[in-house]
């Protein structure tokens, strides 16, 4: 890709995604919800979380190979 | 952003409940239009306005205030959209209420512009976030690059690899942009 390619994409990507115009500002306050977070107890891992994490770090391990893939994913 | 006094940020950073509901007032909006730069979803920037200010004052005692809360928020508040950006699937069709382009260019047609769009979410999150910022947005390659927590360089690298995942995208669909 050249530097016009680069150009006329910035300019598609411009023209079919409009930037967020103006002062934006939520419906409404906010701090009520932050408090309620703050009172909410943490949430705790569910194993299969751990057990997902453990998965993948055995594979990176066996198959150091896909780190860059999973990676580029991330 | 307007950065607090540094009497606030030391009691904010000692826990003070009271200096953190001060900085919220003085930064939520803000953090709110940067989330919704980002994410394009209002419902969703709300959401993770309240995310990104949990996780501010879950964090408080790591605040440096010599870095300023501004810079700090934003980089969270960066963080956090990517987060929910993850979560989301591709949508096969775009959400309503986005605004439309302002002048929009005769030769791209209404069907180039939605395949463009639905194409560009598909694009991996961490891509698609610096080329809405950067393109898009047009914020300042090196307030991007703060917020993400790298480079100029690294930003320019993932815009360039945006569009290029995009043209590429498009062309599939046989689309010549």
């Amino acid at each position: 890709m050249n530097a016009n390619d680069e150009l006329r994409m910035k300019k598609l990507l411009k023209q079919s995604l409009p930037p967020v115009e103006g002062e934006s500002e939520p419906g409404h306050d906010l701090w009520p919800a932050v408090l309620r977070r703050l009172d909410a107890r943490p949430t705790a891992i569910p194993w299969f979380d751990w057990a997902l994490g453990a998965s993948l770090v055995a594979f990176a391990a066996f198959f150091p190979a896909s780190i860059p893939v999973f990676l580029y994913y991330l | 952003m307007r950065n607090g006094s540094s009497d606030l940020l030391n009691e904010f950073r000692q826990g003070n409940v009271a200096a953190f509901e001060t900085l919220f007032r003085l930064h939520q909006r803000a953090v709110y239009g940067w989330i919704l730069r980002i994410v394009r979803n209002p419902a969703a920037a709300e959401d993770l306005t309240v995310e990104t200010f949990w996780r501010i004052h879950r964090a408080h005692a790591r605040f440096q205030p010599s870095r300023g809360f501004e810079a700090w928020a934003r980089c969270i508040a960066t963080r956090a959209a990517l987060d929910w950006l993850r979560t989301q699937r591709p949508e096969t069709e775009l959400p309503a209420g986005l605004p439309a382009p302002a002048t929009a260019d005769p030769a791209v047609t209404d069907e180039i512009r939605r395949k463009t769009a639905l194409a560009f979410q598909r694009l991996p999150p961490r891509l698609r976030l610096a080329a809405v910022l950067a393109v898009v947005e047009e914020q300042p390659h090196k307030e991007v690059a703060e917020a993400l927590g790298i480079s100029v360089s690294a930003v320019k690298l993932r815009v360039f690899r945006a569009l290029r995942s995009l043209r590429k995208d498009l062309q599939q669909q046989g689309i010549a942009p």
